[in-house]
């Protein structure tokens, strides 16, 4: 099997949000990125998946300005075994992204592919399902648990309820929730592996999909601000503030 | 033209964040109709017939729709979508999974978990969990919108008496197949509509000890949250998690026990009334969004908590 894995560059999930004064997005400059954390792990399965002897290899793509080859770097250095960059100056919405990706698959011919379920960016929730549909592959959403059968993957997807089982044929596209697996540091010799494995770059405009925005971003703004609390001293006084003050026991 | 939202049921009952979904979709356009796709699922569509937001019920009864494979359910769907101006949903799972791929078959730029409708085209939506609010504008011809549930009252369940029409199934993917779900049952509130949530993080040290949480729960009718960490360890199961991952809760009282307070923590309980941080480290950052904060262990605070509440009388249900 074949696995393709997509991963992107976002804002580091510690950072602090900072808006924009003049409303225009978030402040990006000298801000920490790293991989969007539930795309560490897709790649951190796509490779259990290879250990076990299940995968042949695994292709790690990313869609963005120069600097998000990184991420494909780092996902070569835990275990995929050649990279794509596809190349866009602006951010471009997930119906782009998966327009983008569909025309990658089509070329790849992969038998999986695995991406986060969400970017902490964005917050979509959306491009691992749009691809399906796209492709008209079945989709397997929420991983927390991925068994490879014989050309069918079973999957248990973290839902609002519990948990719920599917079983999907190959292809098929799974997107990972973040309790699907541990994701493993690259080692040091790894990262040295990793610089001399092949990352092909591409242009999004070469590809021949339409990736203009279909939704125009008016203006960012903080979100408002709670008033500050007190500390009580003890649980007395804390039950009585709430009895008494906040009434809402 | 109408607006089309997409019902979450269980075959028998709406499931309660249809009703939020419904106060919503309703103040993009009032033609509002409701699609329920499900299996011997009447009693579904005839609760749905009778919210008085709701125009019309098209019901569609069949086996392949008895569970939610978003495959058979984007079918029946874009064969209804052509007559609609939105085709809506929650944000939760539910509409999280399906919307997306009917979305990407209109050639539609989805517009994910709204908070507000500004106009027919133009929404507020939280980015960056929620440390930032975007306002967007969508250009689509059709619109693709989910909705935070928790940002929208329910709509009144009763009073109305919209036309119920059937319609016939679409095709069946044969590429997905149900296997189970393992469902939690619980006596408690949802966690997503309960009026007080309590939730427990890495501070429970085990699972064990989420007693201490669970008999607090029980004297407030309170539902049971947790961080990540505390699902991540295993102290609980995931559906019980609250964040920017997990669910998003707005309660009338959040308490916080033993949760430092990650930002993706506080995206899902930030917009709650009045918060309640129990935690023994000062410095943690869940006491900046707490309304009353109480630097203690909650090994000795939790049972503390207990018993001053079984002194009041007039706890309200």
């Amino acid at each position: 099997m074949k696995i393709l894995v997509a991963v992107k560059r976002v804002i580091d999930y510690n950072v602090q949000i900072r808006v924009k004064e003049d409303g225009s997005g978030v402040v990006t400059d000298n801000v920490k990125m790293s991989t969007n954390p539930p795309d560490d792990n897709a790649i951190e399965e796509a490779v259990k998946i290879k250990e076990a002897g299940k995968a042949k290899e695994i292709v790690a793509i990313t869609i963005g300005e120069e600097k998000a080859q990184e991420t494909v770097r780092k996902a070569l250095a835990v275990g995929a075994d050649r990279g794509i960059h596809v190349k866009v100056d602006n951010v471009i919405e997930p119906l782009a992204v998966s327009k983008i990706l569909k025309k990658i698959v089509e070329k790849e011919n992969p038998d999986l592919v695995f991406m986060g379920k969400q970017a902490i960016d964005d917050d979509c929730n959306q491009t691992g399902q749009m691809l399906a549909a796209l492709l008209n592959w079945p989709q397997a959403t929420f991983a927390s648990k991925i068994e490879v059968k014989d050309n069918a993957l079973e999957v248990t997807r973290e839902i609002d309820e519990g948990l719920e089982t599917i079983e999907v044929n190959v292809p098929a596209i799974v997107t990972c929730d973040l309790r699907l697996n541990e994701p493993r540091y690259a080692s040091l010799p790894n990262i040295m592996k990793a610089k001399k494995k092949p990352i092909e770059q591409l242009n999004a405009s070469d590809l021949g999909v339409d990736i203009n925005p279909r939704i125009e971003q008016i203006k960012v703004e903080e979100p408002p601000k709670r008033k500050a609390g007190i500390k009580v001293a003890s649980v007395e006084e804390l039950v009585q503030k709430l009895k008494n003050e906040a009434k809402v026991i | 033209m109408s607006v089309l939202l997409i019902a979450e049921h269980n075959n028998k009952e709406v499931r309660p964040f249809t009703y939020n979904a419904i106060t919503a979709a309703s103040q993009i356009n009032e033609d509002l109709h409701v699609l329920v796709l499900g299996h011997q699922a009447d009693d579904v569509a005839k609760s749905l017939s009778e919210v008085p937001n709701v125009k019309k019920v098209i019901h569609v009864d069949n086996k392949i729709y008895e569970n939610y494979i978003a495959e058979n359910y984007t079918a029946a769907i874009i064969k209804h979508a052509e007559s609609y101006s939105h085709i809506v949903s929650s944000a939760n799972t539910f509409g999280k999974n399906l919307m997306p791929r009917i979305a990407a078959l209109l050639d539609t730029s989805q517009v994910s978990d709204i908070i507000k409708v500004i106009s027919e085209d133009t929404f507020l939506r939280p980015i960056y969990a929620g440390n930032a609010f975007a306002t967007v504008k969508s250009n689509d011809k059709k619109k693709c919108v989910t909705i935070r549930p928790t940002s929208f009252d329910p709509a009144e369940k009763s009073g109305g008496s919209a036309e119920i029409t059937k319609s016939d199934p679409a095709e069946a993917s044969s590429s997905t197949k149900f296997l189970k779900k393992e469902e939690v049952k619980s006596d408690r509130p949802e966690l997503g509509t309960a009026r007080i949530v309590i939730s427990g993080g890495r501070g429970m040290q085990n699972g064990e000890n989420f007693k201490l949480i669970s008999d607090i729960a029980d004297k407030l009718n309170a539902a049971i949250g947790a961080s990540r960490a505390a699902v991540d360890a295993g102290y609980i199961t995931n559906d019980h998690q609250v964040g920017q991952t997990g669910k998003v809760v707005v309660p009338d009282l959040y308490i916080a026990v033993g949760i430092s307070g990650a930002i993706q923590h506080l995206a899902g309980m930030k917009e709650s009334k009045v918060i309640v941080a129990i935690n023994k480290d000062g410095e943690a950052p869940i006491f900046s969004v707490a309304d009353y904060g109480l630097e203690a262990d909650l090994f000795e605070a939790l049972p503390q908590f207990l018993s001053e509440l079984n002194k009041l009388n007039t706890i309200q249900k």
